[in-house]
C-alpha cells in the first residue's frame, strides 16, 4: 500500500542575518527530515519553538520549496506543482486565519471557486457546515460573531471544501480553552472516520499528541531525534531531548507524574535542551551559550 | 488562623457603551501566609479582573466595585487611603506578569530597570541604600532566579535575552522589594514548555525558600497542580469549587470542575470516562 504522504529528505535552510540586514550566515530549519504518513493514519509532529514544525509543513503545501528532498501523495511527487488540492491546512489562530470582512459562507465559497467546484455551492457549503457540526444559518455570520471554537469549526470547513486527502493541522487548539479543544478534537476524529483522512498534527502539547497521533515524530534543531509509535516513544524514550520534554509536561494526576522520565538537575535546576546535548556531546554545560 | 490575603464578596461590573456587565459576583478567596495557592478558569471566567482588583489596577470606570473587601495583612485595601495603597502594591505584594516584552522597556539596560524599581520601593519604605548597595540587591536577586550570568545579564539589554530569562527578569523583579505575597498571571504560557517547567520550579524554590505566599492564577490545570497546594476554581465570575489540590483533582464535586478535568488530555493517554 502506498503511503498517503511520504517526504524524503527533506532540507530546508534560511539566510541568517545581522543587524545590517547583510546575510552572515544560513540556519538549517530543516535539517534532511524523512517520514511516511499510511493512509487515514495522524503522524505528529512535537517539538519546540523554531525546531522547523512550521517549515515542514509550508514544504507540503506548496507555499515553499526545499533545497533537497522529495515530497510524495499517494506515491507521486508533487514538488513544483504549486497549489494541491489533496492538502489542506488549519492554522493556530481561528480568528487570523478567517478574512473579517467575509461571511463564513463566503469564506467557505474561496477553495470552491479556487479549485473551480462545479456542483451546487451553496449546497455544498451547507454540507461542510453540517460536517463540522454547525447550523447552516451560519454561513451568514461574520467571524466577530463567533466564538474561538466555531473559528476553529468554520477553519476546518473550509480546509474541507474541496475533498483534500490530508490535513495538516497546525497548533489547531492551542488558542481554545481545553473543553472546547476536546469537541475540536472530537470532531476531527469523527471527520478523519467518516471521510477517511490522513493528518499531520503539529502542537507543543505532548498530552494532547499522545491521545490524537498514533505516530510522533519529535523535532529538534531541524531534524527527527526520535520516532515511533506514540505509546512506545512516550512511555520508553530513547532520546534525553524526548526525556527531556516529556518531563517538562505539566501533568494533573500521580499517575502522568509517575510517567514522567527523571531528569537530573544541573545546579538545582532542570536542564535546558542545550545543556543536556552538550552533556551528551561530553561538554560543560556552564560552558555553551544559551 | 487569618489569612495574608482574604478578598470577601468582591462584586465587579464593567459598563461599556451603556451596557453593564456583572464579572465578578461575590469572589471570595484566601492566601494564607506563605501558603501557595492557585485560581483557575476558563478564558473570560474573570482570573485576571480579580488580579487587577487586588492589586488596583482596575480602571475605574468602567469598573466599579460594589461590594467585598479585600484584606491585606487585616487591612481592607479598598477603603485603604490612595497612598497607603500604593505604598502596598510593589512592596508587600508583587506582580508577575505573563507577557516579558511588553513588561520590559527595550532601551533600558536590565540594571538600569531593575534600579529604578528598587529605588522605588526603597523610597516607599524609607529605607536608605546607595549606589553599591542598590547593584548589589540587583546582582542578588537575579541570582535568586538563577542566571547564570548575573553580571553580564545586568548589562543587557532585553533584546539580548531568550524568553526564558527575560521571564526571570520579571521574577527578580517581582522579588526586589522582598514581597510577602506574589501574584503571577499565566507566567510562562507564551514558552517552551522546557522553559515553562524551569519557570516554574524556579517559582516554587523561590515561594519555599523564602516563605512567600504565592497566588497563581492560570488556565492550565497542569500548571495548578505543579505549584499549588490548595486551589480556586472560577467559572463566569464565580467561585464555583475550592480545595487542597491534590484531593480537588483526585475527587472533583462540582460538575463544572468534572467536566473541566475530563476535557484534559493525559500523558497516559485515554482516561476511561
Ligand atoms: N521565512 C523565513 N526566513 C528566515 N528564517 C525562517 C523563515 N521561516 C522560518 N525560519 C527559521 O526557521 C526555523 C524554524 O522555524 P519554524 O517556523 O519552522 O519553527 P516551528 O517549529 O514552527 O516553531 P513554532 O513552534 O514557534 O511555530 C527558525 O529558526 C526560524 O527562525
Ligand atoms: N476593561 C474591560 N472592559 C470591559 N469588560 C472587561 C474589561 N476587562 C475585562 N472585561 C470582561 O471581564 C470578563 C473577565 O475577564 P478576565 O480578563 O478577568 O478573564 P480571564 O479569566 O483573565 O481570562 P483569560 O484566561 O482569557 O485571561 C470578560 O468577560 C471580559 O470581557
Ligand atoms: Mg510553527
Ligand atoms: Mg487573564
Amino acid at each position: 500500500m502506498t503511503a498517503a504522504l511520504e517526504i524524503r529528505d527533506l532540507v530546508k535552510t534560511y539566510p541568517v542575518r545581522n543587524a545590517f540586514g547583510r546575510v552572515s550566515g544560513a540556519v538549517r530549519a530543516v535539517d534532511g527530515v524523512s517520514f511516511t504518513i499510511p493512509s487515514g493514519g495522524v503522524y505528529g509532529l512535537a517539538g519546540e519553538s523554531g525546531s522547523g514544525k512550521s517549515t515542514i509543513a509550508r514544504m507540503i503545501m506548496g507555499l515553499t520549496e526545499p533545497d533537497e528532498g522529495d515530497i510524495l501523495i499517494d506515491g507521486v511527487s508533487v514538488l513544483g506543482q504549486g497549489e494541491r488540492a489533496k492538502v489542506q491546512m488549519v492554522f493556530q489562530n481561528p480568528g487570523a486565519s478567517l478574512n473579517p470582512r467575509r461571511t463564513v459562507g463566503q469564506s467557505i465559497k474561496v477553495p470552491l471557486v479556487a479549485h473551480t467546484y462545479q456542483g451546487d455551492r451553496k449546497g455544498r457549503i451547507g454540507d461542510l457546515l453540517d460536517m463540522v457540526q454547525l447550523p447552516r444559518h451560519f454561513a451568514d455570520r461574520y467571524p466577530h460573531e463567533l466564538s474561538g471554537g466555531q473559528k476553529q469549526r468554520v477553519a476546518i470547513a473550509r480546509a474541507l471544501a474541496v475533498s483534500p486527502r490530508l490535513l495538516v493541522l497546525d497548533e489547531p487548539t492551542s488558542a481554545l480553552d481545553v473543553s472546547v479543544q476536546a469537541k475540536v478534537i472530537d470532531l476531527l476524529e469523527e471527520l478523519g472516520r467518516q471521510l477517511g483522512l490522513t493528518y499531520l498534527f503539529i502542537s507543543h502539547d505532548l498530552s494532547l499528541m499522545r491521545n490524537f497521533a498514533q505516530t510522533v515524530g519529535v523535532l529538534y534543531l531541524g531534524k527527527i531525534v526520535e520516532t515511533g509509535p506514540v505509546a512506545r516513544v512516550f512511555e520508553r524514550p530513547g532520546h534525553d531531548y524526548t526525556r527531556l520534554l516529556l518531563a517538562s509536561v505539566p501533568v494533573i494526576s500521580t499517575e502522568e507524574a509517575a510517567m514522567r522520565p527523571v531528569i537530573p538537575l544541573i545546579n538545582g535546576e532542570m536542564p535546558t535542551a542545550e545543556d543536556l546535548m552538550a552533556l551528551r556531546a561530553g561538554l560543560n554545560p556552564k560552558e555553551t551559550a544559551r | 488562623m487569618t489569612a495574608l490575603l482574604s478578598v470577601q464578596g468582591l462584586s465587579v461590573s464593567f459598563s461599556t457603551y451603556g451596557r453593564t456587565a456583572e464579572v465578578l459576583k461575590g469572589v471570595s478567596l484566601d492566601v494564607p501566609q506563605g501558603a501557595q495557592v492557585a485560581l483557575v478558569g476558563e478564558s473570560g471566567s474573570g482570573k485576571s479582573v480579580t488580579m487587577k482588583a487586588i492589586m488596583g489596577l482596575l480602571p475605574q470606570p468602567p469598573a466599579r466595585i460594589h461590594a467585598g473587601k479585600i484584606m491585606f495583612d487585616g487591612r481592607d485595601l479598598l477603603t485603604l487611603p490612595e497612598r497607603e495603597r500604593v505604598a502596598l502594591r510593589g512592596t508587600a505584594m508583587s506582580m508577575v506578569f505573563q507577557d516579558p516584552m511588553s513588561s520590559l522597556n527595550p532601551v533600558w539596560t536590565i540594571e538600569d530597570q531593575l534600579t529604578t524599581i528598587l529605588k522605588y520601593a526603597d523610597r516607599r519604605l524609607g529605607r536608605d541604600r546607595d549606589r553599591r548597595g542598590r547593584r548589589a540587591r540587583v546582582i542578588e536577586v537575579l541570582s535568586q532566579v538563577r542566571m547564570r550570568d548575573p553580571e553580564r545579564v545586568a548589562q543587557s539589554f532585553p533584546i539580548m535575552l531568550s524568553g526564558g530569562m527575560r521571564q526571570r527578569v520579571l521574577i527578580a523583579m517581582a522579588l526586589l522589594s522582598e514581597p510577602r505575597l506574589l501574584i503571577a498571571d499565566e507566567p510562562g504560557t507564551a514558552l517552551d514548555v522546557t522553559t515553562q517547567a524551569q519557570i516554574l520550579k524556579l517559582l516554587r524554590d523561590l515561594v519555599e525558600a523564602q516563605g512567600l505566599a504565592l497566588l497563581m492564577i492560570t488556565h492550565n490545570l497542569g500548571v495548578v497542580r505543579e505549584t499549588s497546594n490548595y486551589v480556586y476554581v472560577m467559572n463566569k465570575g464565580e467561585i464555583v469549587e475550592e480545595g487542597p489540590t491534590a484531593g480537588l483533582f483526585a475527587e472533583p464535586r462540582q460538575q463544572y470542575t468534572r467536566d473541566l478535568i475530563a476535557a484534559v488530555p493525559r500523558l497516559t493517554g485515554r482516561v476511561a470516562l
